[in-house]
Parts: structure tokens; C-alpha cells; sequence
């Protein structure tokens, strides 16, 4: 119970910051030439009197003055009115949920890879640091670090759709295939082996690193001098002491990678053709349709808040230290 | 001199220094080998590497040379990097020593600012700044820095932090010394060194994200980026796939070289947590 | 009496690239079967690593490379992995230096020292339950029952200790090692711990091996003692005989540095206050946001001192008694929410910012620690006359100024030029000593200026501060945690606790006739007391 009310009193606290992006988010809305209802006339191919426009501004709420409508604005947005989409002609929180499910999916999953992964190299990279497991396992972090994703995507669809022919080149699932129930399932996951890899490989990398770093720092600390002087080996010694303390930076890199994974789904949503909140952003983007984009925008902070109360709740559950309060 | 000694212990960092040399070896002379407009149309379209051997990497769908592009592309990347690294990292010091040094409420408030770009998806903001301010060049790194300034902040101010409370800190006030001289002239040249390094991994961030508006075609068309070549080379996947391909390695190897680099100069300057 | 643990001429290798070729060289050393054995030296005298050598816990790239750890018949030296594992906490156990970093904090103190249990034997959990239990008692851990449950960062200092010598002698090892074991702890928790130790060793019969550099917790509880210098076992014997009669030059310089705890007689002192410390308060809150961890914290309760013109004033007390925050409120390092600290007709409690900067030179800091306290990209000289220079003087003549400093600490004029980091512990206070001395205060306040410097360099230090007080007529005000310390050097001296002055006095006065309670706890807790009052 103290744990959740830690949590969420950290919770509040990110409040403020909530607030100063969407305020921030207002303010460069206003700086963007033309509204919305210039949008609108665009698409409608242009010019129409002056009359129509007014009444138009009036309909939106664009006619009254900047405060107002920044008020107008975060009230619409406590009660999750975010808009509607121009584009789309449906509310924009509508096309959101739409999307949602699958950008949840590739981030799950991405993310449930990336862990896992990082966790166990990490861990043979650092029994085994400056020998050749190491170097390799190192040497290979680095480099999908340093591969654009969308690029791996890519040659990764030359591979293994067009080459190999083992798994679809896009898409969420085989539309028109009329599967149900665990085909349909296993349909899904193949369409996500692709982009999963894609998006965790990079997160991969950079979990493996710090776990290794990690876990390297934690075997310098003077309990695992006191476990070796109690007679305990190595293997327990890594699995009963040093595991545990080493996973904490990890834990709370989950929180501080949210906001990147997110980011990075938009352009593995676009080479995969995944009907994701990423996608969604870029069409959004072409198509000038900032109300979606800002919708967007909201959503993903509360997601990425979201996913850091969890991760605080997870770190108070294995550092105790925590719980207690600081000491 | 004893500094290039300590990084040339690591053989990564010194393979990472010669492909960083070569990237900008190549940038340097890319009008020497290339001093056409890399984007003007030099031969059939579609032709591939090694076919003709006017074009060492063959030419793209609309016939461009794509070794001009790789090139010319270099200097993008490697511009691209430095001017918006910079900014991210002189806004980041800023705020970060501010913060860091004077704690109480200006910190709490800077913090906030902080965390309210750390909780945004970096590229959708950049996605933002781009629909509103436009793609332009400089628009686009302008962008790309203000994105990333957050983490060295943080990493100043940690350094700030730990540093404040240190002996030599109190000392310099009790001599009488000012703020303003105490946070430069004292502090400012010990939190530095942890910054520089972070610098590298700011600017291979930085590559990144361009090179993937290029791709998504909202990077500045008018320019010849890596990231637009791939992008390009993606409506010719299935055949051609050497396209998008050759840009994509060039990516890898200039990210992956400035990491290295970068991870040399954290262990050059750290030699006593180098021998694990 | 038998020797249960035999060391013969045992050597260490150091990688290559180490200041010396050999940790240790040609050490024999002999436990016998219920005593304890003292190994006394400073730092860098190889005494932490024979402790390591003989558990084969030597860090890497450092290696035994000659000689024979007898134990039980078997050579340690070459003994198996597997063989040394079980030797490890059930035959020989030890015990660390700081208890809050060598108990992992992720787990409850139960769960480790059941560890030992679950490693060596097959009892099933509810006996190892209860055995801890007892355990706990043994060591006399209020509340063991809590005790089992809570966490490291749950306990204080002296509870973790006793948590760790729990869990070293869970198995009943024939030898137990301690290193530095009462180091990191409060002067009266120490004397406890001590007991503790002495206490426990004489039930069960465990021979104890106890690295230390203090030579007072030698005449307190050695009952023989080996002197190690650079790696050298330079002299062993009975303690009585070594400590009345010590043979080897450098025992001898160890023996001298141990001030005794007799104040030496009074110096004639002014009756002029030249600093008044009146009524001062600080108290911190910490407080989240929401409320959350709102903790209260009143580190000086309603201080009042006087510090006479041209005398030394001793504040003494243990971690947590304030007296740290008070040298930082006297120096407006932290502003007071209460009192007032008048320096003649100045109170600088209440000084603005840019006032404080205008009268900084009339009161000057000497710190603690000799690393932190310079900042390691500044020359030497750069950072004595930094000081003057802020105040407006040329930087020709500031430097000229720091060269003659240098020379007046004792240290070489030439050397200014040198970054800190090439000067040893000692030589960087004294240039500490020469930044203070630089601006020419009236007053210094020296906030445990030696207690980071070994016993033989702490005395050269004081020494140098009293010549300069001779010299140049300064007040100080000494705080420290070390009773020896202050009589060397303090007239007056005032004991602090819990943030409060429980006593002061002329320092003869108090240390012969404590009248507060925690006055008297505190001298009787020093180690080897008695052993310094029999030296003439």
C-alpha cells in the first residue's frame, strides 16, 4: 500500500510537466501558418467567402482570444475531447483507439525482447568481460546501436520477405484470409516478428550495455566481497547477490526509454505498413492535420507517464530502500 | 601526449578514430572526386554497382550517381551533427549548471521544463517542429537540437550536484569568490570532461534522426542525405535493394564510429575504471 | 599455547606498474588458539592484504606468490577453489571494515546471515530461523526479532556491526579476521563493539586476527601484536612487552604519535573574546513534495561559545552531535535561523551575500578531506593565492605571497607549480593551511583537519598549527571526533551532542573531571586510555 501511494504521489508530481507540454503544445499550434479551418478550405480546394469562413472560425472556437482558448483547450482535454480530425471526419480520439492496439502490441513486444535479451547478454558479457564472448557480444551491441532502424527494417524485408519468403513484408495480418482464433493469432505474430526485431534491436543494444556496465559496477561492491568470505560461488553469487542489484538502472531505464520506444515506432510503423499510433503520426504530419497530431502528442505523454508509475512500482517491489522513503 | 597513448590502448576506439577520419576524409573531398550537383542526373537510371565503372555505386531511379550522393551525403551528416550537437549541448550545459548549482526552486522549475521534454517521444516532437516550422535545412537541425538537450542537461546538473558539495566548492566561497566565477571557472571545468564524452553519443542521436526524416521525406529534399537516398531506394526494394542499402552502411559506419570515438575518450579519460 | 594459523614468509605480488614490486615480502606471522592478535600499520603497510591473502580474496592481478598459509594441516596458498570455499566462514570467517556496504541492502539481515547456514550445512529453514535468532542475541541486538526482518539501511552503524560479527561467527570458525572492524564507527559505539568482540571471543574460544591502525585498540584489547610497515612485518610480540618497550625505530614512532589523554598545562590565554557565538540555531526540513518524508532535523540547538583572542577552542562530539554544521554556520556556509556569530562588531550570521564576500578575509576554513578539499585542475600556487587575487591583488604579487605561505607550512616555495594530486595527504593540508592563512585572518576555523592523515602525520600537522598560532596570534577553533586530537592543540574545549553543548571548559578541567554524564561515556570510551596514562 505504501508502495502505491509513493508511486502515485510521483505520479502527481509529473503533473506539472503534463501541463507545460500541453500549454507548450498550444503555443506552437499558434504559431503554425494557417488553422485548421484553412486546412479545411485547402482541402475543399480553396477560397470561399469570407462569410463561410467566419462562421466556420465561430464553429471551431478559433475567433475568441488566445487565453480563452488555451482554457477551452485543457478543459477539453480533462474530460479526453481531443478534437476531430479534418482528415479523417471522425472524432480524433476515435481514430486514436483505432490505432492504438497495435502500437501496444509493438512496444510490448519490442520491449519484452529487448530486456530479455540485453538481460542474458549482458550478463554472459560481463562473466566473461575482455574475453572473446565479451568483445563479440560488445562489439555486436554497438553495432545495431549504430543501425538506423528504418534501414534494418528495410534489408530485413529484402531477407526474409523477398529472398527467404518466410515471413509477410507488412501489414498487420492476412487480410481477406478469413482466419479465426489461433490461426488468426498466429498469423499476427508472424506479420510482428519483422518489426518487433526491428524496434528492440536498437533498445536491445542499449540494455546490454548497461547491464553489462551494470553488473560489472556491482561486482567491484564490497557485499560480493562479504558473500566470496562467506564461501558462496560464483554462479550463486550472481544469481543470489548481484542480479538483483544489477537490474535496478535497467528497471528505470524502461521508464526513461518510454518516451524513445514510442518515438521509434513511427518509422517502424511506416516500413512495415503497421496501422499504429507512429503511422498515424506521420500521416498526420503529410497531411497537415495537427489536430490528429496533437492528439497524438497528449496520448503518448500519458503513456509514457503511464509506463513510469509501473516501472516506479516495479523498482519500489525490489529496493526496499525505497519503500522506506529516502534515507 | 599521454592522453593519445591511453586511447590508443583500446583498438576499438583507434578503428572507430580512422573510419571517423575517413567520413570526414570524405566529406573534405567529396567536390574533388564529385564537383557536379550530386543531385543532377548523371546516367541511365538503375544501373548497378560495379556495372559501369563511371559509377562505383551505380546510380539510382532517377539516375543520380550514388557515390556523388554518398559523398556529398557525408558532409550533411557530419554538419548536421556537429551544429546540432552543439546547440544541444551549450543549451543542455546551461541549464544544467543552473539548475545543478543553485538547487531549491529554480532547479525544481528547470527540472520540470526538463521532464516535459524527456516525457515526449523526441521524434514525434521533432514531427511537430517540422510540420509547423517547415523542412529546411537549418530548420530541421535547429529542431534536432532543441530535441536533445534534456539528457546533457541532466548530466550536467548531476555533476553540478555531486560537485557543489565537494570541499574545494565551499573553500572558494569562503575566500569571498562570486557565483558566477565560482560556477565557470571552478565547477565548470571538472563537470565537463562526463559531457564531452555524452557529446558523441548526442551527435550519432542526431544522424539518426535526420537520417530518419529523410526517410519519412520530410527532411530538406533539396539536399543529398543519406537519409533521402533510402528513402528512395525504398519504392525499388524488391530489385534493387543496393539503393537504400550502400546509404544504410554509411550510416552504420559514421554512428558507429563516432560511438567508438566516443567511448575511447570516456575510457582515455578514465583510465582507472578501463582495467576490469 | 598452539598456533591454529601459521603464516611463513609469505609474499604478494602487485601488477606491474604499482608504486613497489611487492605488496607483501617475507611475512610470518603466528595465531594461536584463543587470543587476538593485533596487526597494526598505516595505510599502504600491506596489513588489509594479508587479511585478503589468507582467504585467497586477493583482487585481481595481485597474487601470492611465495610461501605457506598453514591451516588445520592444509597450505592455503594452494589449496583448490573448492577446497577454499569451504573453508570460507566455516573454518576461518571475517568481518569488514564498513558494515553499511558489505551487507547487501536488498536483503533482510536474516536472510544473509542464514546464508552462512544454508551454505555449509543441510539444516532446514525453521532451524536456521532459530539459530539466527540466537545469534542475534548472542551479539546483543536490541529487539532480534525486528532485527531479523529489517533491512541494512534499517539499522544503525553499530547494529549492522553486530549483525556481521553475527553472521562471521554463525559456524563457530576456529579463527575470525576483523579488518579495521570499529574504523567507521562512533568513538562510544567502537568501545562496545570492542567489548563485543572480546566478549565473544573469550566464550567461544575463536582465535582473532585484528588489523587496526589505531594503537590505542591495541593496549586495549591485544593480547599480542605484529607492526607492519611497507609490507614488512618489522615487529612481533607480546603486547605489554612491545607497547612499554618497543624495539624497532618505526614502532617506536607509531608508540609516539598516540598523544596520551593528559592535557598538557595551560598556556596563558587573553581574556578578550575576539568570536562570540551567541544562541545559534539551524534547524533542516526536509520535505518532499505532497508532504511526503517531512523529517525534522535540529542539528544545532541553541549554541553559545566564546572564543578567546589568540586560544584554541575545541568542539568535540561523535557523527550527529552538530558539530560540523556549527563550523559551517560559524563560516556562513549555511545561514543560521537563529543566533548570532560576532566576529568584533560584525555579526556575520546576518550578513548579506555581498557583505560576506567583503569581510571573508577575517575568518578562513581549514577541511577535512585532502582530496576534496582542492580542486584537482588548479596549480598549487594558483589555489593559495586564489583568495588574495579575488580581494583585488595583483596576481604577481598574489603568487609571491603563495611562495612564502609555502615555505611557512614547511612545504617547498619551488612546489607551486605542482598540480595537487603530486603531493601526499599530509602536504595537501598544509597547503589547505597556507589558502587559509592566506588572506590573514583573524580567526581559523579547522573542521577535522587531520582525521583523514596517519597517526604519524597527524602530529606533524598540529604541531605546524601551533607554531602558527604562536606566530601569528591566530584563534582557532578545532573541531574534531577524536579526544587525542583536541588535547594536543586546545585550551578550551566544548563537547557537543544530539546538536546541543552538554559541556565546556578549560580542556584539563574537563578531561580529568567530566561533570556531564556523556562527558565521562565519551572518555571512557577512548581506546587504551589507561595505556597512555602509564608513558611519562
Amino acid at each position: 500500500m505504501r508502495v502505491l501511494a509513493l508511486a502515485g504521489r510521483r505520479l502527481a508530481a509529473s503533473l506539472p510537466s503534463l501541463l507545460i507540454i500541453l500549454v507548450g503544445m498550444f503555443l506552437l499550434l499558434q504559431l503554425a501558418p494557417g488553422d485548421t479551418v484553412d486546412a479545411l478550405i485547402a482541402q475543399m480546394g480553396g477560397g470561399g467567402d469570407a462569410a463561410v469562413v467566419a462562421e466556420l472560425r465561430a464553429f471551431y472556437g478559433l475567433d475568441i482570444s488566445v487565453a480563452a482558448q488555451l482554457g477551452n483547450y485543457l478543459w477539453r482535454l480533462v474530460r479526453l475531447d481531443l478534437g476531430f480530425s479534418a482528415i479523417y471526419g471522425k472524432p480524433v480520439s476515435t481514430v486514436i483507439m483505432e490505432r492504438l492496439p497495435a502500437t501496444l502490441l509493438l512496444m510490448s513486444a519490442s520491449l519484452s525482447f529487448a530486456f530479455f535479451f540485453g538481460l542474458l547478454f549482458g550478463v554472459i558479457a560481463a562473466r566473461r568481460v575482455n574475453r572473446w564472448p565479451d568483445t563479440v557480444i560488445s562489439t555486436l551491441g554497438l553495432v545495431f546501436y549504430a543501425t538506423p532502424s528504418f534501414w534494418f527494417g528495410l534489408m530485413a524485408i529484402v531477407l526474409f520477405s523477398v529472398h527467404l519468403q518466410w515471413l509477410p513484408a507488412g501489414g498487420m495480418e492476412s487480410i481477406g484470409a478469413g482466419l479465426t482464433g489461433f490461426a488468426r493469432l498466429a498469423d499476427i505474430a508472424s506479420h510482428f516478428v519483422l518489426p518487433t526485431l526491428t524496434l528492440g534491436l536498437i533498445f536491445l543494444a542499449i540494455y546490454l550495455r548497461i547491464m553489462r556496465a551494470s553488473m560489472l559496477e556491482v561486482l567491484t561492491l564490497d557485499f560480493v566481497r562479504t558473500a566470496r568470505a562467506k564461501g558462496l560461488d560464483e554462479t550463486r553469487i550472481i544469481t543470489r547477490h548481484v542480479l538483483r542489484n544489477a537490474m535496478l538502472p535497467m528497471v528505470t531505464l524502461i521508464g526513461l526509454q518510454a518516451g524513445t520506444m514510442l518515438g521509434g515506432s513511427v518509422v517502424v510503423e511506416s516500413v512495415f505498413s503497421l496501422p499504429g499510433l507512429g503511422r498515424l503520426a506521420y500521416e498526420a504530419v503529410v497531411q497537415r492535420d495537427l489536430n490528429t497530431l496533437l492528439g497524438i502528442v497528449f496520448i503518448s505523454a500519458l503513456l509514457v507517464i503511464l509506463v513510469n508509475f509501473l516501472v516506479d512500482l516495479v523498482y519500489a517491489q525490489l529496493d526496499p530502500r525505497i519503500a522506506k522513503g529516502d534515507g | 601526449m599521454r592522453f593519445f597513448r591511453n586511447y590508443s590502448r583500446s583498438p576499438a576506439a583507434v578503428v572507430g578514430l580512422l573510419l571517423l577520419l575517413v567520413v570526414i576524409g570524405m566529406a573534405a573531398t567529396a567536390d574533388w572526386f564529385f564537383p557536379q550537383d550530386p543531385l543532377n542526373l548523371a546516367g541511365r537510371p538503375l544501373q548497378w554497382p560495379g556495372a559501369n565503372p563511371r559509377f562505383w555505386f551505380g546510380t539510382d531511379n532517377s539516375g543520380r550517381d550514388i557515390a556523388a550522393q554518398i559523398f556529398h551525403g557525408a558532409r550533411i551528416s557530419l554538419l548536421i551533427g556537429l551544429v546540432a550537437t552543439s546547440i544541444a549541448v551549450t543549451v543542455g550545459i546551461v541549464i544544467g549548471a543552473i539548475a545543478g548549482f543553485y538547487g531549491g526552486w529554480v532547479d525544481d522549475v528547470l527540472m520540470r521544463v526538463t521532464e516535459a521534454f524527456q516525457t515526449l517521444p523526441n521524434f514525434l516532437l521533432l514531427l511537430v517542429f517540422v510540420s509547423i516550422f517547415g523542412s529546411e535545412l537549418l530548420t530541421v537541425v535547429v529542431a534536432i537540437g532543441a530535441v536533445s538537450w534534456p539528457a546533457p542537461a541532466r548530466l550536467t546538473r548531476a555533476e553540478f550536484l555531486s560537485l557543489r558539495s565537494r570541499e574545494f566548492v565551499e573553500a572558494c566561497r569562503t575566500l569571498g569568490m562570486r557565483d558566477r566565477q565560482i560556477i565557470f571557472r571552478e565547477i565548470l571545468p571538472n563537470a565537463l570532461p562526463p559531457v564531452i564524452v555524452y557529446a558523441s553519443v548526442v551527435m550519432a542521436v542526431a544522424i539518426l534522426l535526420e537520417s530518419a526524416l529523410a526517410f519519412l521525406r520530410l527532411s530538406d529534399p533539396n539536399v543529398a542525405s543519406w537519409g533521402n537516398l533510402i528513402g528512395l531506394g525504398r519504392d525499388v526494394l524488391r530489385t534493387q535493394w543496393y539503393v537504400s542499402a550502400i546509404p544504410g552502411v554509411a550510416i552504420l559506419l559514421t554512428v558507429l564510429a563516432v560511438s567508438l570515438v566516443g567511448q575511447g575518450l570516456n575510457d582515455a579519460l578514465n583510465p582507472r575504471l578501463k582495467g576490469r | 599455547m598452539s598456533a591454529i594459523l601459521t603464516i611463513e614468509a609469505l609474499g604478494v605480488a602487485l601488477p606491474p606498474g604499482a608504486d613497489r614490486p611487492h605488496a607483501l615480502h617475507d611475512v610470518t606471522l603466528e595465531l594461536r588458539a584463543g587470543e587476538i592478535l593485533c596487526v597494526v600499520g598505516e595505510s599502504g603497510s600491506g596489513k588489509s592484504m594479508t587479511a585478503s591473502a589468507i582467504l585467497r580474496l586477493l583482487p585481481p592481478g595481485v597474487a601470492i606468490d611465495g610461501g605457506r598459509i598453514m591451516f588445520e594441516g592444509q597450505d592455503l596458498a594452494r589449496a583448490s577453489d573448492a577446497e577454499m570455499r569451504a573453508i570460507r566462514g566455516a573454518g576461518i570467517a571475517m568481518i569488514f571494515q564498513e558494515p553499511m556496504t558489505a551487507l547487501n541492502p536488498l536483503r533482510s539481515i536474516g536472510d544473509q546471515i542464514g546464508e552462512m547456514f544454508a551454505i555449509h550445512t543441510d539444516l532446514d529453514r525453521a532451524t536456521i530461523e532459530t539459530r539466527v535468532l540466537a545469534l542475534l542475541e548472542d551479539v546483543r541486538i536490541p529487539d532480534p526479532r525486528l532485527a531479523y526482518r529489517a533491512y541494512p539501511h534499517e539499522l544503525s552503524g553499530g547494529q549492522r556491526q553486530r549483525a556481521m560479527i553475527a553472521m562471521a561467527l554463525a559456524l563457530s570458525p576456529r579463527v575470525l579476521i576483523a579488518d579495521e572492524p570499529t574504523t567507521a564507527l562512533d568513538v562510544t559505539t567502537q568501545a562496545q563493539i570492542l567489548a563485543l568482540i572480546r566478549d565473544l571471543q573469550q566464550r567461544l574460544g575463536t582465535a582473532v586476527l585484528f588489523i587496526t591502525h589505531d594503537f590505542g585498540v591495541v593496549a586495549e584489547i591485544a593480547d599480542r601484536v605484529a607492526v607492519m610497515q611497507h609490507g614488512l612485518v618489522v615487529e612481533q610480540g607480546n603486547a605489554l612487552d612491545v607497547l612499554s618497550a618497543p624495539q624497532h625505530d618505526y614502532t617506536k614512532a607509531l608508540i609516539a604519535a598516540v598523544p596520551p589523554l593528559t592535557a598538557p598545562r595551560p598556556r596563558a590565554i587573553s581574556d578578550t573574546a575576539i568570536l562570540r557565538i551567541e544562541n545559534v540555531s539551524k534547524t533542516y526540513r526536509t520535505g518532499g513534495f505532497f508532504g511526503r518524508n517531512r523529517r525534522v532535523t535540529r542539528a544545532v540547538r541553541d549554541v553559545s561559545l566564546t572564543l578567546p583572542k589568540g586560544g584554541t577552542l575545541g568542539i568535540v562530539g561523535e557523527s550527529g552531535s552538530g558539530k560540523s554544521t556549527l563550523a559551517r554556520c560559524i563560516m556562513r556556509l549555511v545561514k543560521p535561523e537563529a543566533g548570532a556569530v560576532r566576529l568584533g562588531e560584525i555579526d556575520f550570521a546576518t550578513l548579506t551575500p555581498a557583505q560576506l564576500r567583503a569581510s571573508a578575509q577575517r575568518m578562513q576554513m581549514v577541511f577535512q578531506d585532502p582530496y576534496g578539499s582542492l580542486n584537482p585542475r588548479r596549480r598549487s600556487g594558483e589555489l593559495v593565492a586564489q583568495g588574495p587575487m579575488v580581494h583585488g591583488m595583483p596576481r604577481e604579487q598574489a603568487m609571491a605571497r603563495a611562495r612564502e605561505l609555502f615555505a611557512l607550512v614547511g612545504l617547498d616555495p619551488a612546489a607551486t607549480d605542482r598540480y595537487p594530486h603530486e603531493f601526499s595527504g599530509g602536504q595537501r593540508q598544509r597547503i589547505g593551511i597556507a589558502r587559509a592563512l592566506a588572506l590573514e585572518p583573524e580567526v581559523l576555523v579547522a573542521d577535522e583537519p587531520v582525521s583523514a592523515l596517519d597517526v604519524s602525520v597527524q602530529a606533524q600537522v598540529l604541531k605546524l598549527l601551533a607554531e602558527l598560532r604562536e606566530r601569528l596570534g591566530l584563534s582557532i577553533i578545532l573541531i574534531t571526533h577524536d579526544l587525542r586530537v583536541a588535547v594536543q592543540v586546545c585550551d578550551l574545549v566544548a563537547v557537543m551532542k544530539d546538536g546541543e553543548v552538554v559541556e565546556h571548559g578549560p580542556i584539563g578541567r574537563v578531561f580529568e573531571a567530566p561533570e556531564h554524564e556523556y562527558t565521562r561515556a565519551l572518555l571512557a570510551s577512548v581506546p587504551g586510555r589507561g595505556f597512555a596514562a602509564g608513558r611519562g
